[in-house]
């Protein structure tokens, strides 16, 4: 009963969020709703017991992934009404594509039921939940049976972090920045000259 | 029915969001920055389906799958947002339909 009623809630929710995220006027604005859809979308996973993936979701698409969107958003200095033009020209071909998707969609959940002859393969069955946690259970599998997923996770990370940085760094001209090898090479010479000044006539020029 | 919740409930949360993404797509054809949210919300869905199969069938596969998923998601969002910043450093705009003069 209350788990129907916070799946509605949450689910209501996310919908609406989503809704707002393609509708709203202004990108900071969708931004800040998909934060909000992904909060619920959390919630969904905790009703459904998968706590990690929850927590996950909530840390690195609202900790990491938003604030980045937010960041650039913001950092850019976009012309949105400009942007906006047009959207009634589009309204129709969407909405259109998005009716098409949708009753498809509806035919296959509708349609879909398991054959009773096909064995179920289970790879890795879910422990019962009062013997050992969600993140623990997923813990044992993932650094054993998936421990080449898990690397190569990382490595699309790695591989995504040193691809952003070569796209965004760039050497500014007129940027002064500290050299240490240069300033251990400089010698007294380098800065320092000893003239002779005759009497009367001054030292004319360096 | 209603008050027990099963898997086509999820199914069909699942079913709308990525029909939502995909809208978007279409709807906010000249702004990328809500093409890159909407993707983030296609990948969303996916990853309802993956937890809600994993959840009702007892295999607890889906979610490893999915946490795979919100890693090349990260990946993706941070490649298109610095693709983004780059192509606004150079045009300063971030209109769609210039991005094919940038061939050659």
């Amino acid at each position: 009963m209350i788990a129907a009623i916070c799946f509605y809630i949450f689910a209501t929710i996310l919908v609406g969020s989503a809704v707002m995220v393609v509708f709203s006027k202004n990108p900071v604005h969708s931004v800040l709703f998909l934060i909000l859809a992904f909060f619920n979308a959390a919630g969904l996973f905790v009703l459904l017991g998968a706590e990690f993936v929850a927590m996950i979701l909530v840390i690195v698409y609202v900790g990491a992934v938003a604030v980045m969107f937010l960041f650039v958003v913001m950092m850019l200095d976009i012309n949105f009404t400009e942007l906006r033009k047009g959207v009634q020209d589009y309204l129709p071909i969407g909405l259109l594509i998005g009716f098409i998707l949708l009753v498809e969609m509806v035919v296959i959940v509708g349609g879909w039921s398991m054959s009773d002859g096909i064995a179920i393969t289970i790879t890795a069955a879910t422990p019962p939940a009062n013997e050992i946690t969600n993140t623990d259970a997923i813990g044992r599998i993932l650094y054993t049976d998936y421990i080449y997923l898990f690397q190569i996770a990382g490595l699309v990370l790695l591989v995504a972090m040193i691809g952003a940085i070569v796209l965004t760094h760039r050497k500014r001209p007129g940027v002064k920045k500290q050299n240490i090898g240069d300033q251990v090479r400089r010698r007294r010479g380098d800065a320092f000259e000893a003239i002779d000044v005759k009497p009367g006539q001054g030292i004319g020029k360096i | 029915m209603m008050l027990e919740i099963g898997i086509e409930h999820y199914l069909t949360v699942a079913a709308m969001l990525f029909t939502l993404g995909v809208f978007g797509i279409f709807l906010n054809r000249k702004n990328v920055i809500i093409i890159l949210l909407s993707v983030e919300l296609i990948l969303l869905s996916v990853n309802i389906n993956l937890v809600a199969f994993s959840s009702y069938m007892g295999d607890l596969v889906g979610q490893v799958f999915t946490m795979l998923i919100l890693t090349v998601a990260a990946a993706e969002a941070s490649i298109g947002l610095a693709i983004l910043v780059v192509y606004f450093r150079n045009r300063g705009s971030i209109a769609v339909e210039d991005i094919h003069l940038m061939k050659g």
